[in-house]
Formats: structure tokens, C-alpha cells, sequence
């Protein structure tokens, strides 16, 4: 018995330094912003308490509510097809007659390590008007006569950032999926061999009905880290009229680039507030979906 | 039927090939544009490789260290990596293999700390390490990463299945102290979850952005990513010298990449299934 007393104070000291860290590391830092958006602060002086101010201010912040919209829109854009795409490649990938599976598994999932900022870069570069490399492929093939210019426009903005974020995530996405539906016992897929289940039918109501646990953890989970936006949207710019700004870009410019870090405090809260409110609704209608 | 099955076949390995080229042509793309020069950049579509990429390369590096903010993020990232993995477990072990009071409820601590967006405290955090004086070093980086909720869960669900507490029991018996024991038998044995964790974490560090580009302000100390981010407005008007720097931030990943795609990609797939 006693061995188990003196087991029981060590598994405390094995888990307090993930405690500690997040304590000093993740909590304070966090309640700290929230004291900081009480203040007025610019980083050189010292803060003074202002109370409720800041979030008076980003009550009636019509450029705030202009980024939600702008995140939603190009999260909306980006994961719809991103999780179609992903479903169907690896609805293909799980057949055994295709042949060199893992070469476009690896090809389909290269996306998803390259660094956002530079994919940012990238697409930045191939859209750019008067250099990019689609807008030569276009006027090559004849589809259009004079060159395009997207970041003129605030859909295509829109549409380029949530492109670059699709064409990063849906090789992460298929690679979950495909590792979702190895788990699915084999047996169930003999038996409805048996039964003499046609392709389509397997897919359909065996295939997919036991991956939607996993398919909407995908989504739940997305909704965290599409709402946070920031590194690819952030090269490709504003966009014309600020329609490419993203939530984490405004936190962004307001605190390090206008230095303004306490309005910027007074963002970051609002922004977890959103990202908590979205969650929460997903939560609710995949549960609904679930009964 | 059997000439339909072949159409089908067809299609979709057509589809296949297709989602496959879009994957890659932009990384194709980028390499032939930059060796080319800036009037041909801007007037040709360009297929074929040219012989420019020295003349580019020579303008990247008259104003940017590419390759000191190559070796700057392997070294932040190898060092963070290695911390992370040690505490995460340490953590995923005490988790696993010891019994205490509120254990679960601590547990759910660890999990609800994922659900934080990553942004909420930067600025406390920033604010934090100019306190600590610690701006313009590489310590936020470093210690950013100990607290990974993902990391413990990942080891403590592989202690708890393929760890047997025999082994840990007989460690006891043989007279080790209990770190000796989480030391020597341990964590050899957590080696498989160790490599498939390594992989998120360095990826993840190798990526980060935000906050190399907010606590550091010496050029020579930033990382590859914010470096790749300052081309733009350094080099407006030069497009050669940015592709080349796209080049080389690039091109490293995919020989890593092409050499360790089984392994990262089962690795990508085993974390999933436990995530």
C-alpha cells in the first residue's frame, strides 16, 4: 500500500510542468490581454484603466463586423469544396483497383506542409495581373483578351484566399478520411459483398454513414482554425475595400502595425467570442443531424 | 459492362491525374519562372527553365540572408521540437501510469485547453515576454510549445495501449527511482508515438509566423517564414529575386518531403485516428 501513496504524489510532479507551462505560458498571457483591454495602452507608456471602452468602440467597429463577414465568406468558400473534394478522392482511394495509391496520397497531401506564408507568396505571385502565371495561361489559351486584375475585385480576393486554404487542407482532410474508413471493420464490407451490394450501394449506405463521425469532427474542428485566418489571407493582402481582411489580420494590424494593443485586446475577445458562438452552433447541428 | 468499366476506370484516373497536377504545378511553375529575368517574367508564359536563376539568386541575397533564416528555423524548430516531445511525456506518462485524485478531471483540463484559440492571449503575451525580457530571443518560441494538450493525448493513449505496467513493475522491483524509470524503460517504448508526435510538432513550428514575426526585431534572427513574408515589400518590383527566395524555402520540404512521405503521411494518419 505503500508503494501506492508515493505513486500517487509522482504522477502529480510528472503532469505539473504541462500545468506550469500553460499557466505561464497560455493562461496568464490570456487573462493579461483581457486586463489590458480595460486600459489604453501603446506599448511605450504605461497602461491606464479606461473600463468598457474599448469594447463601446468595437460595438459600433463597422471595419470588425466587415471581417467577420469576410472570414465567414472565405471559410464558407474554402471548406465546402475542400471536404467534397477530400470525401470523393477518398472514396476513390479506398478502391483496390487503383493502382499507385500512395503516390497521389503523398502528391495530394504535399499542399498541407508547405508554410501558409509562403503558399501566400505564391499564389500572390501567380495571380499577380501583369506577371502572374494564370493570367499568361488565360490569355494563351484564348480565354480571355486583356489581363484579369483579381485583387481588384473583392469576390475574387475572396475567392483566391479561400482557394490557396482549400488547396492546402483537402490532402490533410482526405488523408484523415481514408484513415477513418481503414478503421471501419472489414467484415461489414464482406457481408454486404454477399449480399451482393453494388459499388455505389457500399458507398453510399455503408461507407459513408460510419465516417460521419469522423467527418464531423473534420467540421468541428474547422471551425476553430478557419475562423483564425491569417498567415496565407495576410500576403495576398486587404484586397480592394478591405474585402480580404480576415478577423486575425484586423487583430493583427490594430496591435503591431497601428500599435494600438489594447484595442487590440478588446478584438482578440471578440474574435473568441464568435469563434465560441460558431462552434457552438456546429456542435448543435451536427447533433441534430446525428438523431 | 466490361467496356463501361473501363470508361469509368478511365474517368477516374483522369480526375485522379488532374487533382494531381493542380497539386503540383504551382511548385513547377515557380521553379521555371525563376530562372528567368524580370522583362521575360513579365511578358512571356513561361514553360521551359532559363539560365537566370544565379543573376536572381545574387539580387536575393545582396539585401536578404535566405540561408540564415533557413538555418535560424531549423534551429528553433529542432530545439522546441525536442523540449515539446520530452514534456509531453513526461505528462502523457503521469497520466497513464499513475493514479491520483481529480486525475480525470485534469485530464479534462488538458483537453478543454485545445479548444483556446491560439490567438487569444498574444497580446498578454507579448506584453509577458517584454517583462521577461525575453523579445528578440528565441525563448517565446521555444517555450510556446510545452503546454501541447495534443502531445499528451497522443502518448498517454499509446502508453495506455501498448505499455504493459509489468515492465514499469519489474523497473520498480529492480530498485529504479521513478524518473530512472520513465528514463531507461519508458521512453524507448513510447519511440513509435514519439516519431508520429515529432512530425506534427515540427511542422507546426517550422510553420509558425506570428509570433517569430511579432517578438523578434533583429533581421539577422528571423525565421524563414517572416523572411519569405518581407519579400514582397522588399523586392516590388524585382519578381526573379522573389521566386527565387519561393524557391528556396520550397525545395528543401520537397526532397524531405519525397524521401519521408510514408512515414509522415502514416504518421498524419495515426494521429488522426487518436485525434
Amino acid at each position: 500500500m505503500k508503494t501506492k501513496v508515493n505513486k500517487s504524489a509522482y504522477g502529480y510532479l510528472f503532469i505539473s510542468p504541462f500545468f506550469i507551462a500553460y499557466t505561464v505560458m497560455g493562461l496568464v498571457p490570456i487573462l493579461y490581454t483581457l486586463y489590458l483591454s480595460f486600459t489604453k495602452w501603446d506599448g511605450f507608456t504605461d497602461p491606464v484603466f479606461v473600463g468598457l471602452a474599448n469594447y463601446e468602440r468595437l460595438l459600433h467597429d463597422t471595419f470588425f463586423y466587415q471581417t467577420i463577414g469576410n472570414t465567414l465568406i472565405i471559410w464558407i468558400f474554402s471548406i465546402v469544396p475542400q471536404l467534397i473534394l477530400a470525401l470523393l478522392l477518398a472514396l476513390i482511394l479506398n478502391e483496390k483497383f487503383i493502382r499507385g495509391k500512395h503516390f497521389f496520397r503523398a502528391v495530394f497531401y504535399f499542399p498541407h506542409i508547405i508554410t501558409p506564408i509562403t503558399l501566400g507568396v505564391m499564389f500572390a505571385l501567380m495571380f499577380d495581373w501583369q506577371t502572374g502565371t494564370i493570367n499568361k495561361l488565360l490569355m494563351n489559351a484564348g480565354l480571355i483578351q486583356d489581363p484579369v486584375h483579381w485583387f481588384n475585385s473583392p469576390w475574387w480576393s475572396r475567392i483566391i484566399a479561400a482557394s490557396v486554404i482549400c488547396w492546402q487542407y483537402f490532402g490533410f482532410n482526405l488523408i484523415v478520411f481514408i484513415a477513418g474508413m481503414q478503421s471501419i471493420p472489414t467484415e461489414v464490407f464482406e457481408a454486404a459483398q454477399v449480399d451482393g451490394a453494388t459499388k455505389k450501394q457500399v458507398a453510399l449506405r455503408i461507407t459513408l454513414p460510419l465516417l460521419r463521425p469522423v467527418f464531423l469532427f473534420t467540421l468541428i474542428t474547422s471551425v476553430i482554425g478557419g475562423l483564425q485566418l491569417f498567415d496565407a489571407p495576410l500576403m495576398l493582402g486587404d484586397g480592394p475595400g478591405n474585402s480580404g481582411r480576415t478577423m486575425i489580420m484586423y487583430l493583427y494590424e490594430t496591435a503591431f502595425k497601428a500599435f494600438d494593443y489594447s484595442y487590440g485586446g478588446a478584438i482578440a475577445y471578440g474574435i473568441f467570442v464568435i469563434i465560441m458562438f460558431f462552434t457552438a452552433i456546429t456542435t448543435r447541428a451536427t447533433r441534430m443531424l446525428k438523431e | 459492362m466490361k467496356v463501361q468499366q473501363i470508361v469509368v476506370r478511365g474517368i477516374i484516373y483522369l480526375f485522379l491525374i488532374a487533382v494531381a497536377v493542380t497539386c503540383l504545378i504551382p511548385f513547377y511553375s515557380m521553379i521555371i519562372t525563376s530562372t528567368h529575368t524580370n522583362t521575360d517574367i513579365a511578358q512571356k508564359l513561361l514553360l521551359v527553365p532559363g539560365d537566370q536563376l544565379g543573376e536572381n539568386y545574387k539580387r536575393l541575397m545582396a539585401s536578404v540572408n535566405i540561408w540564415r533564416g533557413l538555418a535560424n528555423s531549423v534551429f528553433v524548430a529542432v530545439i522546441a521540437t525536442a523540449l515539446d516531445l520530452y514534456t509531453a511525456s513526461l505528462v502523457g506518462y503521469g497520466f497513464s501510469k499513475y493514479n491520483f485524485r481529480f486525475k480525470n478531471g485534469l485530464f479534462m483540463v488538458v483537453l478543454a485547453t485545445m479548444m483556446v484559440p491560439g490567438q487569444l492571449g498574444i497580446i498578454g503575451f507579448y506584453k509577458l515576454m517584454d517583462t521577461f525580457h525575453m523579445l528578440d530571443t528565441y525563448w517565446p518560441m521555444i517555450l510556446n510549445g510545452l503546454s501541447s494538450a495534443f502531445g499528451v493525448f497522443l502518448i498517454k493513449q499509446f502508453a495506455d495501449d501498448s505499455v504493459p505496467n509489468e515492465l514499469l513493475e519489474s523497473g520498480r522491483i529492480d530498485g529504479y527511482g521513478e524518473l530512472q524509470i520513465f528514463h531507461r524503460i519508458m521512453l524507448p517504448l513510447l519511440s513509435p508515438a514519439l516519431a508520429t508526435y515529432a512530425i506534427f510538432c515540427f511542422i507546426g513550428k517550422w510553420n509558425d509566423f506570428l509570433t517569430p514575426m511579432i517578438v523578434l526585431f533583429d533581421n539577422n534572427k528571423q525565421t524563414l517564414p517572416v523572411m519569405i513574408a518581407s519579400l514582397r515589400s522588399q523586392f516590388t518590383a524585382d519578381f526573379g529575386a522573389q521566386y527565387v527566395g519561393i524557391v528556396i524555402s520550397v525545395v528543401p520540404i520537397l526532397v524531405f518531403f519525397s524521401a519521408m512521405s510514408k512515414r509522415i503521411i502514416s504518421g498524419v494518419a495515426a494521429g488522426a485516428v487518436k485525434g
